[in-house]
């Protein structure tokens, strides 16, 4: 096999700067998951076929599984780790909790991810737009509703109230 | 929505699931999220031939890559094992012959992933390449070469079924019409969104296993079994779930390779599938063609049916005479059905296997029984909704293949979607169209894969000083296993679901669950606990009541207390008074089986059902359909947590939608024409349209509460339902799956001509069928039906 | 999972620099910016490179003027479709971009790495164990062509979308050398051959997009694909037209993905030209335009029914097209028929 080309890359994910040694083809989801334990981000095909890598950079999501990290160095990169404030969930995190729109989770990080770009452009999204916006992202368990119900409810609650975290109770609480 | 909590505190309410904060933070781990120190990583090589002999197997040069730490081949895992006892045909790894593409060969274990495939790619495998058999008419000849597999017969059929019940040619000769169609289905896969993924450590002279498997039960079977070690040194754990929808059924090779590199070199073993991988894995919906025959009376009631199915297995048994079974089991538990024949066979071919999808076997059977019965309303000059109507099977009653029907909304189901959709009054306008189905599902197999008498489901709860522990084998895949669990508990303790810790599918830890397929967990898992919960209950009760010095009838259970005490004080003077607070409970469903030999598939303790319509418009010229709404209505008996049950039926309808359109496994030069997330089309949110759901609840006499299944029924009455409103839009049959734009294309041209107006098979092969297995019917009434078993 | 091949990762500065290293590695290098379409074909082991040049120097401008607008090759396809002035000026173009793939997609992939794109074969597209056991074709290992067997080229489709549509606005692209800078017309950056089917030297780096303004052009792209969004596509039409009235003064209309280039509709061009733009005459021009194309067994579908479909496309491009004045928007067919 060809010798490894290893680069020095800086990169902040979830506003921590780390300074990593990296086999240069290494893309970023092979780093976050195994280089930097961030094994929130998911991967279903590893070809950018199915959204489940998705992370955000600087606020757009981008599938982390056809990014090279050596390709953004010096951008803000945040993951699903990275959307709690300490363990105040985010409200789109807080809708999709109670509305049953994570049924086995694993397209979820991505989707949440995709919803909060979303969101932050344009708070109040019709149901066409958020269908618009999640395009890219395949769910296989939910046929997209409650999805679709939850970005709205956060949507919906970020309008009437400043943009921070609801409260999560610790050991998770039966009024989520 | 509906759905009622009276007297409840917990069950009916939609509550989030025990673990939402876990998967919406990222938290949740599943199998390929685990690197335990020294992992090593597993790579499979696969054949490349649908279908030949292995003369030798090189492993030489792989052996001397650096960082290769250890090359296996079928030599080293040489015993067969598969899901059912019949059909133990398959190998972890083959060397001696290789079924399709994709079989797999040879497995390294190396420091990395990059590492172990180009020492994959490094091991040369000689083969004598023998000709493939790649359809159910190639299978039922003679073959060039050699049959794919040793037992079966004649030819490349698997397994051959004929059952009759009653006199189907009386039935048959007193009918005023009669009416022959033939149907196929093509085959589809689950496709997860999380690939499979293993993980083992060989730790003591034990075997631990973290799989993403929707049944730890029979893994641990299947490891016992070619690892040749007693089950009590082998733990299988279920690390959280990507979806499973029946695709993770199956104890799969990868799972018992990694066990076996992971004994081998003392390390942890990983081995996650690539997509290309979880395509040949499958176990996913079998291609099935279908011929039926039924008689009616002038005014639509039925007089007999002959029901032919021929299923397209795959490579391997599979779950798969199951599923011939099922192709034939459940027209009569929506339709009354005086005289019923079936006649089902299974071939093999140089495919992936097909096995077990959401619905198992009965979306072929419901899709052509379906649009065959629409078809003979026609016939008549009867409403098709009238004629179905008139021949719904009604609660508490058996049908003529000996299934008992207990609770069933079937009329309600109806009534709900044709109300709210307005399907009565539809503007007939070309080009907009609306289709009606109904359908009905197990909650859970009457009869254990493999035979015992042993209980389906066991739950154990332990309570210590106030905190509530809930045991049980049974495998949260997504569906909500465990907030029905923590539901049940928290309601028969009086206290609140995020109180109950929970302990599930581990081998180890938990007794055991036959696992999450089937649609069996609410109703078997749930019985349980509610039995382990309420002798848990009587024991808080007494020992509250002893400290009251009142009779236990008044004390009070609810709020988070045990009559005057609060529930962490009730559980200290139980502990005090029994010592160490556990408490079992365990559900084996009635033997309601029918006096013969097949009768152990179909039979369920209760019956789900639905009803859908489906509205649409279908473009004549370029045949590309445009979705507009789903309506559905579906009695799960009684929903403990409406959230979740909408959740499963608007998934299933997805799913539904799915097959019915565009999602189809083809096969082209003996391979899987399109094993990608691109090629293989799973609609987006952008080919989704509304749905509205029904609960309907119908509190069956012997489910949890009342209640049934929801996971896979809802499936099953769409895909019919999309056809039937292509038929309603341009008068053409689609009677063939998917509804692709090129077959409405290709029927409205061929209605143009002046030919039939449809799009299908032409003809149902000749099949050699063995004499029907000749059943009397029992009595309809199900208090004059006595209980029977094989 | 899978994983790249190894490789070295080269920075250059400048797209002269950038072309400069092109010529010296030669085959064992290729230009990556976006890498929506490359790192897929690396991970499949469609391409063999020892080096990727990253063209991250380059700009993600667009700047509109009073006789053209000029995109970068840098700018996003996302970008490009939310862009007002390329949105207002040329519609078709926009459009086009905006239905490259999928949202995420978009947000990385540039407009320059879709005039590029990799021609396209359910043959090609697979990973290197799947085209090692049904036989490696021309394209990449092997020596014939699996679609049409006894054919000496290579079938694979032309798949970009935004190619066909600034063929159709008279785009023209800037190419970078190691020696200097050459313009040509988009139609000119193709050929017609599945395996050589960009014109420009190996080593020449694509800079930019510019599009003249045509006073009075409308534009529109229409694309069919079996989902609303993920897919390339199976039939495509650009289109752009100039009335005078009702009459048809100029027109283009360029097809994708029925061929192994954009394929120029220039018969139904000059039909079209002069003529009165009616329900009949777009029939008639749809006709002649969708002819030439010829749709193989390599792609979603059937190719008779894309063939069928070719029409429809470019009828309702045409439509759409003469329509933008008012603002209405032809709904994709994937999504929305009829």
């Amino acid at each position: 096999m060809r010798e490894v080309d290893r680069h020095v890359v800086a990169l902040e994910v979830n506003g921590e700067h780390a300074e990593l040694l990296l086999p240069v083809h290494k893309t970023l989801l092979e780093v976050l998951r195994e280089d930097m334990q961030l094994t929130g981000t998911k991967h279903g095909c590893e070809l950018g076929e199915c959204g489940t890598c998705t992370v955000l950079v600087d606020g757009k999501p981008e599938l982390s599984c056809l990014l090279l990290p050596v390709q953004i160095e010096g951008r803000a990169i945040t993951t699903i780790e990275g959307m709690a404030k300490g363990s105040d969930l985010h409200p789109l995190q807080q809708a999709f909790a109670e509305l049953g729109a994570a049924q086995c989770g694993y397209c979820t990080p991505g989707i949440l991810l995709a919803a909060k770009s979303l969101l932050e452009s344009d708070p109040q999204p019709t149901r066409d737009g958020i269908r618009e916006a999640l395009a890219g992202n395949l769910c296989r368990c939910t046929g997209y509703s409650k999805i679709l119900d939850a970005v709205e409810l956060a949507g919906d609650r970020m309008m009437s109230s400043p943009p921070r975290g609801v409260a999560q109770s610790a050991g998770g609480d039966e009024e989520l | 929505m509906g759905a009622s909590n009276n007297g409840f505190s917990v069950i009916g309410k939609p509550l989030p699931k025990p673990d939402a904060v876990s998967k919406v933070t990222g938290r949740a781990i599943y199998a390929d999220d685990m690197l335990p120190a020294r992992t090593l990583h597993c790579r499979i090589l696969r054949s490349p031939h649908p279908h030949a002999r292995i003369v030798s197997i090189d492993t030489s040069a792989a052996r001397r890559m650096p960082g290769v730490q250890a090359v296996i081949t079928g030599a080293d895992l040489p015993i067969k094992f598969g899901i059912l006892p019949v059909t133990q045909d398959e190998r972890a790894l083959e060397h001696e012959k290789v079924r399709y593409v994709g079989d797999p060969i040879a497995a390294v274990a190396a420091v990395d992933e990059e590492i172990a495939a180009s020492a994959c790619d490094a091991i040369s495998v000689e083969y004598e390449v023998l000709e493939p058999v790649m359809s159910i008419d190639e299978a039922l000849v003679e073959t060039k070469d050699e049959r794919i597999q040793d037992y079966g017969g004649p030819n490349n059929i698997h397994k051959l079924v004929a059952l009759e019940f009653g006199d189907v040619d009386a039935g048959f000769a007193r009918a005023d019409h009669t009416r022959e169609d033939v149907f196929f289905f093509q085959g589809n896969t689950h496709l997860p969104m999380e690939q499979h993924s293993a993980v083992a450590t060989f730790v003591d002279g034990r075997v631990t296993l973290w799989s993403s498997t929707q049944v730890v039960h029979y893994v641990h079977r299947a490891l016992a079994k070619v690892l040749e070690l007693p089950m009590n040194r082998i733990r299988v754990i279920g690390a959280a779930h990507g979806g499973g929808f029946g695709g993770k059924t199956d104890p799969f090779a990868h799972e018992i390779i990694v066990s076996k590199l992971a004994m081998l070199t003392g390390r942890p073993v990983k081995c996650t599938l690539t997509r290309e991988e979880v395509f040949y894995a499958h176990r996913g919906r079998h291609p099935v063609l279908m011929w039926v025959r039924t008689g009616v009376t002038k005014d639509g009631r039925i007089t007999a049916m002959h029901f032919r199915s021929a299923l397209d297995g795959g490579a391997y048994g599979s779950y798969g005479v199951a599923s011939t079974f099922y192709t034939g089991a459940l027209q009569t538990v929506t339709y009354d059905i005086p005289a019923y024949r079936f006649e089902g066979c299974r071939v093999f071919t140089n495919k992936p296997p097909c096995g077990p999808k959401r619905g198992h076997g009965t979306p072929q059977p419901r899709f052509a029984l379906e649009l065959h019965l629409e078809k003979i309303a026609h016939d008549i000059g009867l409403d098709p909704v009238e004629l179905k109507q008139r021949n719904f099977v009604k609660p508490m009653t058996r049908t003529v293949n000996w299934l008992r029907v207990t609770s069933c909304g079937l009329e309600e189901c109806t009534e709900r979607v044709l109300n709210a959709s307005g399907f009565r009054k539809r503007e007939k306008k070309r080009g907009h169209g609306m289709g009606f189905a109904i359908s009905s599902y197990l909650s859970g197999a009457g009869t254990a894969i493999y035979w015992n008498d042993m209980p389906h489901s066991e739950v154990q709860i332990k309570v210590d000083r106030g905190g509530v522990t809930a045991y049980c084998g049974a495998m949260d895949i997504g569906q909500g296993s465990d907030s029905v669990l923590a539901a049940i508990v928290a309601e028969e303790l009086g206290i609140q679901p995020a109180d109950v810790r929970l302990v599930t599918a581990d081998t180890d830890t938990t007794p055991i669950d036959l696992g999450s397929y089937s649609s069996r967990v609410t109703f078997m898992a749930g019985n349980a606990a509610i039995q382990a919960a309420r002798k848990m209950r009587e024991m808080l009760v007494e020992a509250a009541a002893a400290k009251m010095g009142a009779p236990v009838e008044a004390v009070a259970v609810g709020g988070g207390r045990i009559g005057d005490f609060s529930f962490e004080d009730a559980s200290i003077l139980a502990e005090a008074r029994f010592g160490t607070l556990t408490s079992a409970g365990s559900y084996t469903p009635p033997k309601i089986a029918g006096p013969y030999k097949g009768s152990g598939v179909g039979p369920s303790p209760a019956y789900s059902y639905s009803a859908c319509v489906v509205d649409l418009d279908a473009d004549p010229r370029t045949g590309l359909v445009h979705l507009n709404k789903v309506w559905i209505a579906h009695d799960v008996g009684r929903a403990i947590n409406p959230l979740l049950v909408e959740g499963q039926v608007e998934g299933s309808v997805y799913m539904g939608l799915g097959e019915a359109l565009m999602e189809e496994q083809e096969f082209r030069k003996g391979l899987h024409k399109w094993p990608s997330m691109l090629e293989y089309k799973s609609p987006t949110f952008l080919d989704m349209p509304e749905v509205e759901t029904f609960i309907v609840e119908t509190v069956d006499p012997e489910g949890p509460y009342g209640a049934k299944e929801a996971g896979q029924g809802p499936l099953l009455p769409v895909i019919p339902a999309v056809s039937s409103a292509v038929f309603d839009a341009l008068g053409v049959w689609i009677d063939e799956i998917p509804v692709t734009p090129e077959k409405i294309v290709e029927a409205l041209r061929r209605k143009e001509k002046g030919e039939a107006a449809r799009f299908g098979p032409a003809r149902f092969p000749s099949i050699p069928y063995p004499a029907c297995i000749k059943v009397e019917p029992p009595a309809k009434e199900l208090d004059r039906a006595a209980p029977a078993s094989i | 999972m899978l994983r790249l091949p190894r490789f070295k990762y080269l920075r250059p500065k400048t797209a002269r620099e950038a072309a400069r290293m092109a010529s010296e590695l030669g085959p064992k290098a290729m230009f990556v910016a976006g890498g929506t379409d490359l790192f897929p074909k690396l991970k499949r082991r469609q391409f063999e490179v020892e080096a990727l040049i990253g063209l991250d120097f380059l700009s993600r401008q667009v700047r509109a003027g009073a006789d053209e607008a000029e995109v970068d090759a840098g700018v996003t396809l996302a970008s490009a479709a939310a862009n007002e002035h390329l949105s207002a000026t040329f519609s078709g173009y926009a459009e086009a971009a905006g239905v490259v793939s999928s949202p995420p997609l978009r947000n990385a992939g540039t407009i320059g790495g879709n005039l590029c794109v990799d021609t396209r074969c359910n043959y090609y597209d697979m990973t290197y164990e799947w085209r090692k056991a049904i036989g490696f074709c021309m394209k990449k290992d092997g020596d014939i062509c699996l679609v049409a067997p006894s054919s000496p080229r290579c079938w694979a489709v032309s798949s970009s979308d935004t190619g066909p549509m600034a063929i159709a606005l008279e785009g023209m692209v800037t190419l970078a050398g190691a020696d200097g800078e050459r313009e040509l017309p988009v139609a000119a950056l193709y050929r017609d051959d599945g395996i050589d089917y960009l014109a420009k030297q190996p080593s020449e780096v694509l800079t930019s997009l510019r599009l003249p303004v045509i006073e009075g052009n409308q534009s529109a792209y229409v694309k069919l694909r079996r989902r609303g969004s993920i897919d390339f596509p199976i039939a495509g039409a650009a289109v752009a037209l100039r009335l005078d009235g009702a009459t048809v003064t100029r027109c283009r209309i360029v097809l994708s993905a029925v061929a192994s280039y954009p394929l120029e509709a220039r018969a139904a061009d000059d039909f079209l030209t002069g003529k009165t733009l009616d329900e009949e005459t777009v029939r008639a021009a749809a006709e002649i335009a969708a002819k030439p194309a010829k749709p193989l067994d390599n792609a979603d579908l059937t190719h008779f029914w894309r063939k069928r479909m070719v029409r429809v496309v470019v009828e309702q491009a045409l439509a759409a097209a003469a329509t933008r004045g008012g603002g209405s928007m032809v709904k994709l067919l994937g999504q929305h028929p009829g």
